[in-house]
């Protein structure tokens, strides 16, 4: 396996050192430094902005005040918000209606199977504020898309911005990042061998039947890598702050938007760089999860 | 799972069967099909409408007004047609150029764990962007002087998209067979010539795939402009559409959906050129 190298070290360190400074610049060093001034009372103005003294654990100790930890618009509060928003839009919506789709319409060529993929996909693409302006006319209570739709039927038709804030956020989230997950699945699916599915058929397997046992246990480091990234970027994504502001009420302010208010809109970058801290803390630990799940399952393959 | 006796089916339950199956097809597609595209018809239509509503009806008369008035607003224009093309072209090229480079050493020089530094990145980039890191990235352009400026801009998107963009296109790279570029390296040629010559030609394809994701993701990113800039002459599409917002954060309908329409023809644009073109799609190699 062991070839000549085309590149020799030496010259392939030259080709990567301009994605490396990139990469350096823009990735590690804001690690470090948020994980330097998460210790300090750094502002934007004022005596702090200039000489930040450090506070050790204090800004970390403020964000887990056990005394209003839980309450509306706070730390805790928060991470609960984003608990039940990355549950429900990511892993059950996104993961699951991926899958769906793309078993689905596996081995089927068309332009129905086209269309309803292309829609997904430009849902996908579009820039954030338009869809966000297009869910904000969809969601309307009086006059908005679904609820003519559901009054047409008879149905309730709530203000869903502001009776339903999180459900309506967690839907517009599972319509909007969907198509990532069709794609890695049909790409997955697309590479199994189809013989496999061809013996299946011969035994007279059901449709249950060749799910669970060929197709899941076949695609599975696809959907560990599928959960993982979907999981990181609905945990980070700032996108419902364009839909919902957070509110009413800071009903919707997922961790992203708390950081945002914290740092951007009161300028506490300690504060701010600490809550990002947590954040990276809480990702790794997802992605760490995820990826041990997925070494068990190698190890008992 | 009940495992019952498996007689061969009939004629007619394999009729029935197939009927079933069609019946399936259609009304799971259409029920996908509406979950999808409901919440687009309203913005399709909206802006070739004279009323101000979010009520769904086809516009009567049919208006290009909205349009007209969208292109008296200078700022929203320039912003879109000057600011945004500026930002998307800049980190497309820088991202897709250094992408490339970096993708051809972990693929052709045999630097160890390279398998490893690409996962590694690309989890630890998806870890350290996002609002999370606004604050030292915010920061850190002050230092270097460069907020407010679209250089600044271009290079902040371009550090968040590059790990994802390097791992693209070393699928890409690895992909291709290195008979060529050994031919080349025995009759004498450089690295860097074998490199322009011979291996830049075959990635192009990766290139272009690489080069619209990063514009599309340049092109719709709204916080870190949001965050970087102040000047009004230099704001991108995704913040001047707010100019057509009132002072209470309510939109001016009708001018917000023209606009939106204008905004995302683009990058509807080059979907669809990339999808007929090379097909959009994930290639094999995604996967842990």
């Amino acid at each position: 396996m062991q070839r000549r190298p085309i590149l020799s070290l030496p010259t392939g360190a030259l080709f990567m050192l301009p994605a490396g400074i990139f990469i350096v610049a823009f990735i590690l060093l804001p690690f470090f430094w948020i994980a330097a001034v998460s210790f300090t009372n750094r502002t934007l103005t004022g005596r702090t902005a200039v000489n930040p003294e450090f506070v050790g654990l204090d800004n970390y100790l403020r964000l887990f005040d056990a005394s209003r930890f839980l309450n509306s618009g706070e730390f805790g509060a928060s991470l609960l918000i984003t608990g039940q928003f990355v549950f429900f839009s990511a892993i059950i919506g996104q993961a699951f209606l991926g899958l769906a789709l793309a078993w689905f319409f596996f081995n089927r060529k068309g332009w129905i199977q086209n269309t309803v993929t292309t829609i997904a996909i430009i849902a996908w693409i579009m820039p954030d504020v338009v869809v966000a302006f297009a869910w904000f006319a969809f969601l309307n209570g009086d006059g908005g898309t679904l609820n003519q739709i559901l009054g047409f039927f008879g149905l309730p038709t709530p203000d869903w911005l502001l009776d339903l804030p999180l459900v309506s956020v967690i839907i517009f989230n599972i319509w909007r990042g969907t198509a990532f997950s069709m794609l890695l699945f049909s790409s997955a699916l697309g590479a199994i061998p189809p013989s496999y599915l061809e013996t299946a058929n011969v035994v007279g397997a059901s449709t249950w039947q060749r799910l669970r046992d060929i197709i899941l246990p076949m695609i599975r480091s696809h959907i560990v890598t599928a959960l993982i990234l979907i999981t990181l970027w609905t945990f980070n994504t700032f996108t419902p702050f364009l839909l919902t502001g957070g509110g009413p009420s800071y009903q919707t302010e997922v961790v992203s938007i708390y950081t945002y208010r914290t740092a951007f809109q009161f300028f506490r970058f300690g504060s701010g760089a600490a809550v990002g801290m947590v954040m990276m803390i809480i990702n790794l630990g997802f992605a760490l999860v995820y990826l041990s799940l997925l070494r068990t399952q190698r190890r008992s393959a | 799972m009940t495992r019952a006796t498996r007689t061969p089916p009939s004629q007619a339950q394999r009729a029935a069967r197939f009927v079933l199956g069609r019946i399936t097809f259609y009304v799971g597609s259409s029920l996908f099909a509406a979950f999808f595209v409901l919440p687009l018809l309203w913005l399709t239509v909206a802006p070739f409408s004279t009323l101000a509503n979010l009520d769904l009806r086809l516009p009567d008369p049919w208006s290009l007004q909205n349009f007209e008035r969208v292109f008296e607003n200078g700022f929203a224009i320039r912003a879109l047609v000057q600011n945004s093309m500026i930002q998307g072209f800049g980190a497309m090229l820088l991202v897709t150029l250094t992408a490339t480079l970096a993708a051809y050493a972990l693929s052709r020089a045999n630097i160890p764990g390279t398998t490893a530094i690409t996962y590694g990145l690309v989890l630890f980039s998806s870890v350290v962007t996002g609002t999370a890191a606004m604050v030292p990235i915010f920061l850190m352009i002050v230092q270097l002087g460069l907020i407010d400026t679209h250089l600044g801009v271009i290079l902040v998107f371009t550090g968040g998209l590059l790990p994802a963009a390097v791992f693209i296109m070393r699928d890409f790279v690895d992909s291709i067979p290195r008979s060529y570029e050994e031919s080349a390296m025995v009759a004498g040629a450089s690295s860097w010539r074998v490199f322009r010559d011979i291996a830049l030609p075959i990635v192009r394809p990766g290139m272009m795939v690489v080069g619209v994701w990063a514009f599309v993701q340049v092109w719709g990113g709204f916080l870190i402009p949001f965050i970087l800039l102040r000047d009004a002459d230099k704001m991108p599409a995704s913040v001047a559409i707010y100019s057509f917002y009132t002072e209470a954060g309510t939109p001016l309908i009708t001018l917000t959906a023209a606009y939106s329409l204008l905004y995302t023809l683009p990058v509807l644009l080059l979907y669809l050129f990339v999808n007929w073109r090379y097909g959009f799609r994930f290639f094999g190699g995604i996967k842990s």
